[in-house]
Order: structure tokens, then sequence, then C-alpha cells
């Protein structure tokens, strides 16, 4: 079991859900992000996704487009990524996904990247703009070294897509809240409840949904219907408030718990 | 697997864009079943853009250069003035029979843009292209005509602001308007089935070579010579004899200033295969995998990546792939001009100067695709070359 699945499984017992937040490595600095990392895990994160930043992220919208921008800026990378793993496996467990556009993964070689990220303390890996269809290769050398692999559905996605998205998945699925890039909404989708009950039938695998999940009543929504919200663009516009600030460390943090704890009302300044 | 040449190709985009993929793949499989979709196609072909388009004899070139007999495909009569329109016209009727009222699309020196827009306007369509504000910069004149024709520029200034990130800014909108939204992508890139049906529309050019050199000439060419940006207009012309075994096949990249990454585009002399916008194939990037910055003095030859059906002619040794320094693309460029009265454009230029470099004998029939004209470049070229 990796810490993803073991995470889940203590939460189903609890009968609570995940709250995931997203980093872009390297924004602004990777060590900030390593502290972002420790800091976010006593917060209450229950997966932490971290982002290596690549030159050209057409699935994301200004706001994670900026902060790739600030972490490419910072000399960011897949293999200063792996290394971010390993120094944060030195100070906590918090279970750890690795987020990617394709191209950087298989520029490294799937093979070795798959043994290096289980050595570097990775649980899962995710990438954006990896098909099921293309997938083969890499989900077998990626869950031969024990990682989960996770994949996107989206409200687009016929029924035989999400039946072969769901066998393709495990740790847990990412449900795409709805069409478009990457960013934060005053309100989720409508169709959203119909869209996770679809995607229910075809797997036993925790469900979490993504993209848009930018306010506490957000969460508190996409927790009735679904085992853990992911929450990007808000936690990185946070961060780009506060670039510069002693503080920034505890404020993104603090600002994590107030998303986490949908039914505390203020945010804690 | 679906839309794959030999290893290259395929389909690596965000889950949310599998479903226009289908509904797109479904609809061009059913246009291109219908004898009604290509008797239209033609007669757009024929009445509005002027095909078929000459292949003419170069013969003072031929004659100055002193090696085979050159002909000129020439895609520069075109209406719009490059072989863009052929691609345009198909993807707008696809587009119309999908239902689909709204266009997007990407452009870098404006020549994709201006034929979408014009057939925008033809089919009384929606148009928004996307342009890197440094484009827009440099290529005034066709962002005046996008306007002028009805549509929307929409100025792109995230990354190096040039074609590649208006690549990213056309896919973001595609993926937020995805159910309304047809994506015109302009060349024999991204995910099945755009180089397939890219090619499709764009094969005419070899079709039409074909018959004009077998009139003329009695015979099949001895060499094909294009340039490869995308590589739209390059796979146009050398589709129809990949069968030829005796047809000689050369795609000129832009070599930019030097050899030096970051200097040239010139993906199979300096890339790797990887993906990017879609599909998997040769790219220019560092060793982290991040897409490098590119050069080159022609705004439709300066693109990171290439289509995948070209990786495998590569690959497979049946196309040769070489590269075109930007001094000799503006020497050619001046020199067809001189000898033939044919301003070419730069991208076009890169292969006129390839097929002066052939040292063959004067029986010899070498055919380098014209495909675009030249008006478009004539201040950036005053610009490097000065006054005359």
């Amino acid at each position: 079991m990796t810490r993803i699945e073991e995470r889940f499984e203590r939460l189903r017992r609890e009968g609570r859900k995940a709250f995931i937040p997203y980093l872009t490595a390297g924004d602004p600095t990777l060590e900030i992000t390593r502290d972002l990392v420790i800091a976010l895990d006593k917060a209450g994160a229950d997966v932490v996704e971290l982002g290596v930043p690549f030159s050209d992220p057409i699935a994301d919208g200004p706001v994670i487009q900026r902060g790739t921008e600030r972490a490419l800026a910072a000399g960011s990378g897949l293999r200063k990524v792996l290394g971010l793993g390993a120094e944060i496996r030195k100070q906590s467990q918090v279970p750890l996904l690795l987020m990617s556009y394709y191209n950087p993964l298989f520029n490294y070689g799937l093979e070795r990247l798959a043994k290096d990220l289980a050595q570097s303390g990775f649980d899962g890996i995710l990438a954006t703009d990896l098909t099921v269809e293309e997938s083969d290769e890499y989900s077998r050398l990626m869950r031969g070294a024990g990682l989960n692999t996770i994949f996107l559905a989206a409200p687009t996605s016929s029924p035989e897509r999400m039946k072969k998205i769901a066998q393709a998945s495990s740790g847990f699925l990412y449900a795409v809240s709805r069409t478009g890039v990457t960013g934060e909404r005053q309100e989720l989708d409508s169709d959203l409840q119909d869209f996770l009950q679809a995607l229910r039938k075809h797997t036993s695998v925790p469900i979490a949904v993504g993209f848009g999940v930018s306010r506490p009543e957000h969460v508190r929504s996409v927790w009735q219907s679904a085992d853990g919200a992911i929450v990007g663009s808000a936690i990185v516009r946070e961060i780009e408030k506060n670039i510069g600030k002693p503080d920034l460390v505890e404020r993104v943090a603090a600002f994590a718990g107030w998303l986490s704890h949908p039914d505390e009302k203020s945010l804690p300044v | 697997m679906k839309g794959h040449y030999g290893e290259y190709g395929g389909q690596f985009v965000p889950e949310t864009l599998m479903y226009p993929l289908e509904e797109l793949e479904a609809a061009y499989e059913a246009a291109r079943q219908d004898p009604q979709f290509h008797a239209d196609l033609d007669h757009l072909f024929r009445n509005y853009s002027g095909r078929p388009t000459a292949l003419y004899f170069a013969e003072r070139l031929s004659r100055t250069w002193g090696g085979p007999k050159i002909y000129l495909k020439r895609e520069d009569l075109n209406h719009t003035g490059a072989h863009k329109i052929n691609n345009c016209l198909g993807q707008g009727l696809l587009a119309t029979r999908m239902g689909k009222k709204r266009i997007i699309a990407e452009t870098g020196a404006g020549q994709h843009g201006v034929a979408t827009a014009t057939v925008c306007a033809r089919l009384g369509l929606e148009c928004d292209v996307y342009m890197g504000e440094e484009d827009i910069r440099r290529q005034e004149l066709n962002v005046y005509r996008m306007k002028l024709l009805g549509a929307r520029v929409v100025p792109v200034s995230s990354g190096s602001k040039t074609l590649k990130d208006a690549i990213n800014e056309a896919m973001r909108d595609w993926v937020t308007n995805v159910r309304t939204t047809y994506y015109m992508l302009g060349s024999v890139l991204g995910p099945h089935p755009y180089p397939m049906m890219v090619r499709d529309f764009q094969s005419v050019i070899g079709r039409e070579t074909r018959t004009q050199i077998l009139e003329t000439e009695g015979r099949l060419p001895d060499v094909l010579v294009a340039c490869v940006g995308g590589g739209s207009n390059s796979i146009g012309l050398f589709y129809d004899f990949i069968e030829d075994r005796q047809v000689r096949m050369i795609g000129v990249e832009a070599g930019g200033r030097s050899t030096k990454l970051g200097d040239h585009a010139a993906r199979f002399a300096g890339g790797k295969p990887g993906v990017l916008h879609g599909t998997f194939s040769y790219i220019l990037q560092d060793e982290d995998g991040q897409v490098v910055p590119t050069h080159s003095v022609s705004a439709g030859l300066d693109y990171p990546s290439v289509g995948p059906e070209h990786a495998t002619l590569h690959d497979m040794g049946r196309v040769e792939y070489t590269a075109i320094l930007d001094d000799e693309a503006l020497d050619a460029f001046g020199e067809l001009s001189r000898l033939e009265g044919i301003i070419p454009a730069l991208e076009s230029a890169h292969a006129v100067a390839q097929a002066k470099k052939l040292k063959l004998p004067g029986d010899r029939i070498v055919v380098v695709n014209l495909s675009g004209r030249g008006d478009k470049d004539v201040n950036e070229v005053a610009r490097l070359r000065g006054n005359l």
C-alpha cells in the first residue's frame, strides 16, 4: 500500500474526506516549497501535489502559469523536484503526488523515473497530457515501482472513456470539475453531481475533485459527493500575494487551514 | 493505436479534449466518404482560391545556376497568397457540417490567421485568432488584414510571445469552450486527427504537381524540395510521391543564425523525440525536457516541433532533412525576385536556397514548392538588408 492508499483508507474508516493542496515545485524557490509542504502537512493536508514546472503549460490558467514562470526562473525542473522529494522525506511522511506534463517525464526516461520517484519518496504520479490510450508502458513501469498512477476524468469523458480511466487509475481518480483550464471560480459547476455519480459507477477507488475549488464552501460541497478536494490556483495565488514576506509559509499554511476547515467561518490572519 | 506514424503522432492532451477530438475524427471520416464534401471543396479550390496553381519552369533561374531544370509549384498564387488556404477551406467546410459557429486559430507570421479569417468571412463564421505579441509587432500588415476580414486578433503575452505560445493559448480557449468551438489548427501538428486531416487537404499540391509535370515533361521529377515549419506545405507536395521510390525528397528546416541550441529551428539536427501540443515528434528541448526558444528569420519556420509524419519519414530515410541559414534564405529571396520576377515568402526562400545547392546535370528535374508570396516579408527584409 502506498501512503496515498493508506491515507484514503484511514479517512474512510474515520468518515472523513481528503484535503489535497497543489504547489508548483520551486515557486518561489525550492527551499520555500519544502517548508510549505511540511507546514501544509501540519495544517492538515492529506496528500500534497507537487507540480513540475513546464515551459508550455496548456492546461493551466494564468495563476498557475505565473507560478510556473517563477519556478522555472528559480531553476526548478524534474531533477530538482526529485531532490526536493528526498528533502521532504527527511521531515515528513505526508503522501506526495508528482504532477507533470508528459514531456519532462519522457525526456528523463520512464524506467529511470519510476525507480527515482520511488527512491525520492513519491507515492504517485499524474501526467496532465497523457491519455490512457498512450499510457500502457508508463503505467506498467510506474506501478512496477510501487507508485500509484492517477489519471484525469473530465465532464466531457464518454462512459467508455470513464471506464478506461477508472481501470488505469490507482490511489485515487482525479475528477476535473468542469471544462477549461485550472483557476479559481465563484461557484462550482452545477452538473458536477451528475458527473461524479456517473464516474462512481465505474470505480471503487477514491475520487478527488479539482479545477476551480477555491473557497471553503467549495471544499464542503465537494466533500459531500467525493472523497477529496484538490485546491491549486487559490493556494498559488496566496503564495504570489505573500512573496517576499518573511512569514509567507505561515500565511499560506493558515490559508490552507481555513480552506480545509469549511465549518469555521473566518480566515485567521 | 490511432493516429500514429511509426512511433510518432498520437493524442497527448488533457482528458477534456478527448471528446472534441473523437467528435472531429468521426465528422472528418464521414466527410471524407461523402462525394458532396469533395465536390464542395473542389468548387472552392477552383473558383475561390484559383486552383490548380501553376507549375512554372523557372528558365532564367535554372540557366543562371547552371544545374537542373527548376520548376516552381506556385502555391503563392493561391487566394491570400499561400498554401494555408487549402487547409482552411477544408476545415471550414467541415466545421460548417459539424454545426460549429465559432472558430479559433493560432498564427505566427499571420498567413494561417489571414487564411482562417478569410474562410470564416466566406462561410459566415465567428473568428478569434491567437497571435503572440512579438509576432503582432513584426507582422502589422497581416494583423490589419485579419481585422479587415472581421476576425478578432487576441494578443498572447505569455512565454516567448510567438507561435508556440499562441498555440498554448488557443488550446486553453478550446479546452474551455470545447462544446461550441472549432479549433482550426494550421499545420500537420497537434493531436490526431489534425496531422492526417491537414495533410489530406494539402495533398492537392502533390496531386496537381504529378499531373502537371507528366503533361510538360512526360515523366516524374527527380527531386522535390519544400521548407518545413510545422510541415504542411512539404507533406502536401511529398505525400503523393512517397511510393515513387525514384523521387528524391528534401525537407528544408530553418538553420537560423548558427547550429547552437536557441539559434535555429532545425528539429532534426538538434532535437529529440518528445511531446508538445498533443503529438509525439522531434522537439528542440533542454536536458530537463523544457522546450527551448527557437530563431529563424522566417516566422513561419520558427517553431520548436515538427509534424509527426515528418518524424517517421525522417527515421525511415524516405525524406532527407537539411537546414538553410537565415543569410542563405535572404540571398535566395533576392535572387528569385531579380531573376524571375517572383518575390517568395521567406519560408519558401529556404527551399529555393536548398535547390541552388543541388549539383545535378541539366536534364534533371527539380520541383520546389513556392509555398507563399513574400509581400509580408518585404519590411523585414528591408530592415535586415537595408536599402537596395
